[in-house]
This record gives C-alpha cells, structure tokens and sequence, in this order.
C-alpha cells in the first residue's frame, strides 16, 4: 500500500520547470539547462530562508523589478576554495607549465570564478614559478554579489586556514602568509596579484568567446549543468582555446561521453587536465 | 544516456558502518535487479581507494560516482567525498559541492530526499550506525514517498545516534539486526 502525504518540505518536478520558464520569459536568465534536483533543492532552500511559498515566488519574479537577479545570485553555488584538491596544482604546474613558458604572454580564465578562490591560487602558482608578469587572468561569473567580493580579494581568516592546508600540500615553496595581509579577523589577497585578474560578468548558458585563452579553469561548475548544457559549454571552451591550449574540469567531471573529446589529448586522467590539439 | 535502473536500494551511514557495508556486499548475488547506492560520510582529504579495493575483491563493478552517470541495474555505486550526491529524474547521478548539510558532505539526507522524489515506491533506504543525526530526514522523505525503509537495530550498531534518529523521525521502518540486514541483501530483492 503506498501512504498518500503531501510532503510540504518539497516542490515538485513541474513547479520547477514553471519557474524555469517563468524566468526565461521575463529575463535573460534561462536555467532550463541546470541539473534539475540541485536547483529544486536550492529554490526549496531559497523558499524556507525568505519564509514564501511557490505563489510569492511567481508573483514576486513577475512583478517585482529586479527580483530576478536577487533570486538568481541566490540560486547559483558560490561554493569554493583556495587550492582545492592540492593534487591538482601540483600536476598544473607539472604538466602544463612548461608549455606555458614557452608563450610571451599569456591570457588564463577561471570560469565561473564565484568569489574568486580559484583565480587568486592560480596567480599566486604563476608568480611562484616567474609566469605572472606576462600573465593576465580573466574570473567570469553569472553572479554580480560574488564578482564584487572576488574583486575586494577579502576572505576571512577561518577560511584561510583551511586554504593553509592546502596550500601547503599543493608543493609551492612559498609561505602562504606571503601572498596576503592579515588584518583583525580578514586577510586581503596582495596587490600584485588583484591587479592582474580582471573580474567580470559572463553567463556560460547565453554568452559567448570573449577572448583567445591558454588556459581554462572550470573546475565543479559544469556539474550544474544537463548534458546538452555542457556541450554547448565545452564548445565554447574549445573556441576560445588556442592550438595546444588546456582546459581543465573538476576531479568528477570529464570529457568522456562528449563528441568534443575527440579535439583533445588527456594530460591527466585522475585531474581532468585536457590539451587541445585540433 | 539515461539510467536503465527501474529500483534504488540506498545505504546510508557513517562512524562504524563500513564493516557491515563489507559484509553486505560480500552476500550480495551477482545479479541483483536494482542498482545500489552506498553513501557513508568520510573525508575528501585523504583518497581512499575503497570502490578499487572492493570491486577487486569482489570481482564486480563497484564505482566511485561521475557526475551526470546513468544509474545501471546491478552496479554497486559510492558517493564520492566531497560532494553531494543526487538523483536527476532522468535516473542519472549528479553532483553538487554547495554547502555542508548536518555538518556533512555528502550528506546523506541530500541522496535520500532527490532519490526519493524521483524512484518514489522503487526506492528502498538503509540507516546504519553513525555519530550525527543525517540521514533521518532522508529517511522520513523515502517514507513519505512510499518506499521501504530499514535501520541498524541500534543495540546493534557500532554508534546508535543515527539508528536512533531514523526511529525517531519515520513511522513505518523495518528493524533488523546486523545478520537479518546481510540476508535480506544475500537474497534477491526483485522477490520483495
């Protein structure tokens, strides 16, 4: 026997898809590509911590103006790390620097940066091994709150000793505390490397190649995206990749099972570093 | 590709549970007509090579979770650390690295609410031992939805906290004692 309850904790699968096409009609915000359980799961956490129900939320999209951006920055991950996954900048720099070196100059992008995390360790990989003059870096993110905060390079100092650790794991020989200024209970990233990382808005699911790239970070942001979503998504990498370039995903996605594979040559399997080579 | 798998079976848990998982999957048959979907909490810092380990030992596929993977009948599944694990309704994985829930990442809750909305009565869940209370809301979402749920007997149970919490949130859960949980899975469930 199957009990019947309604549980309230929970929308379903077609209010999803409502406010997905709500959304798409009255902005330029169309998540209709998203994994659908993880942006149900946020919309339901979104409902709870602004006390609404499914009719607020449509009425507010509708005809509140600007709720959609609110609603939207809300909705996307900002979840990150300073040296996530330590393996992995330590076969960066193996792997991929010494074709870097060989370039003039170079131009990198973290793509879907957040709060900025991602772009900060990598400078700070680049100026430990002489690349960061000839460097610039691009951070692009869906959300303007987290690009502001990306831009300030403040991050607290209980965070950052968790980023210590994995630092001090990803083999730079550096001090960590060498690349900030810690002040009461914040550290500000240093100068040198905030002036060499432009942080700007770009939406993955409707923009397009903005530059030409010898290296793409992309780590843990595809995972949010269906299928179809993140094969328009590694087009746009590979555009945007020059010949011998690197794209390199997160430690559980990969290019196994996208046409696009065929385009690029495994540096690491584990890693999930890619070259393009067509 | 989408899954093929019509039935979940899920075990969840977390402090003292992987002795029990192992002796399960020992007993398991080697068709089993359902995919099953193992969650414990353990950290992303130290790789450990459980699913390598076991799918050796057992001679079997056992896999550490890809984002976006179809869920297959007969395939023994790890979340793996460090992410959430969740059910697309296309019966495919995916992965999210959002915040911690109940402290924990994977949290077991996230796995047991998004399989249960999705595979509803063809979703069976397991509670073992375990040192927090995830889990018990997953399990009460499994209920919810109509499918079966099971807990550790918690005298049974390495740590009783998370037995205890599932008894204490679900209604209509089956108690079984550690040697009745590895015959139920020693058997094949496409019976039950």
């Amino acid at each position: 026997m199957v009990r019947v309850t309604h549980n309230n904790d929970f929308i379903s699968f077609t209010d999803l898809d409502e406010i997905v096409y709500l959304l798409k009609n009255i902005s330029e915000f169309d998540l209709s590509g998203y994994s659908k359980s993880s942006l149900k799961r946020r919309i339901e956490r979104f409902l709870i911590v602004e006390k609404m129900d499914l009719v607020d939320l449509k009425n507010a999209i509708l005809n509140i103006d600007g709720f959609e951006n609110y609603f939207v920055q809300e909705l996307v991950v900002n979840v990150t790390e300073m040296f996530r996954d330590p393996e992995f900048f330590k076969q960066l720099k193996a792997k991929t620097f010494p074709y870097l070196e060989t370039y003039p100059q170079l131009r990198l992008w973290s793509a879907g940066c957040a709060t900025g995390e991602e772009a900060y360790s990598l400078a700070i990989l680049l100026k430990e091994n002489n690349l960061l003059e000839r460097s610039f870096l691009y951070g692009t993110d869906v959300s303007l709150k987290a690009l502001d905060f990306a831009r300030k390079g403040v991050y607290p100092l209980t965070k950052m000793k968790s980023y210590t650790d994995n630092f001090n794991k990803s083999g730079l020989t550096s001090e960590f505390s060498s690349h900030y200024t810690a002040m009461y209970d914040a550290a500000i990233i240093n100068n040198e490397y905030r002036n060499k990382i432009l942080f700007s808005t770009h939406n993955l699911v409707s923009d397009n190649v903005f530059n030409e790239f010898q290296l793409i970070l992309c780590r843990n942001v595809m995972i949010y995206f269906d299928k179809e979503l993140q094969e328009r998504v590694l087009n746009l990498f590979y555009q945007s990749l020059a010949l011998f370039g690197f794209l390199c995903l997160g430690t559980k996605e990969s290019l196994y099972g996208h046409p696009i594979k065929s385009k690029f040559k495994i540096v690491d399997s584990t890693l999930n570093i890619y070259q393009k080579i067509k | 590709m989408t899954g093929n798998a019509d039935k979940i079976v899920l075990i969840g848990g977390s402090a003292g549970s992987l002795l029990l998982i192992a002796e399960i999957l020992e007993q398991l048959p080697v068709r089993l007509g359902y995919a099953l979907c193992i969650i414990i909490h353990r950290s992303p810092t130290f790789s450990s090579e459980i699913e390598q380990n076991l799918s050796k030992k057992l001679n079997r596929p056992v896999v550490a979770v890809l984002d976006k993977m179809p869920i297959e009948n007969d395939i023994i599944y790890f979340a793996p650390p460090g992410y959430h694990l969740l059910i697309e309704p296309d019966k495919t994985f995916a992965l999210d690295s959002s915040e911690h829930v109940n402290y924990s990442k994977p949290s077991i809750d996230v796995l047991f609410e998004t399989c249960a909305q999705v595979y509803q009565t063809n979703c069976s869940a397991f509670l073992l031992s375990g040192a927090n209370t995830d889990g018990a809301h997953g399990l009460k979402t499994v209920e919810d939805f109509g499918g079966k749920t099971f807990i550790q007997k918690p005298e049974d149970a390495l740590i009783d906290t998370m037995p205890l919490s599932g008894i204490q949130e679900t209604h209509t859960s089956t108690i079984l004692k550690n040697q009745e949980i590895i015959r139920y899975f020693s058997y094949n469930l496409r019976s039950t």
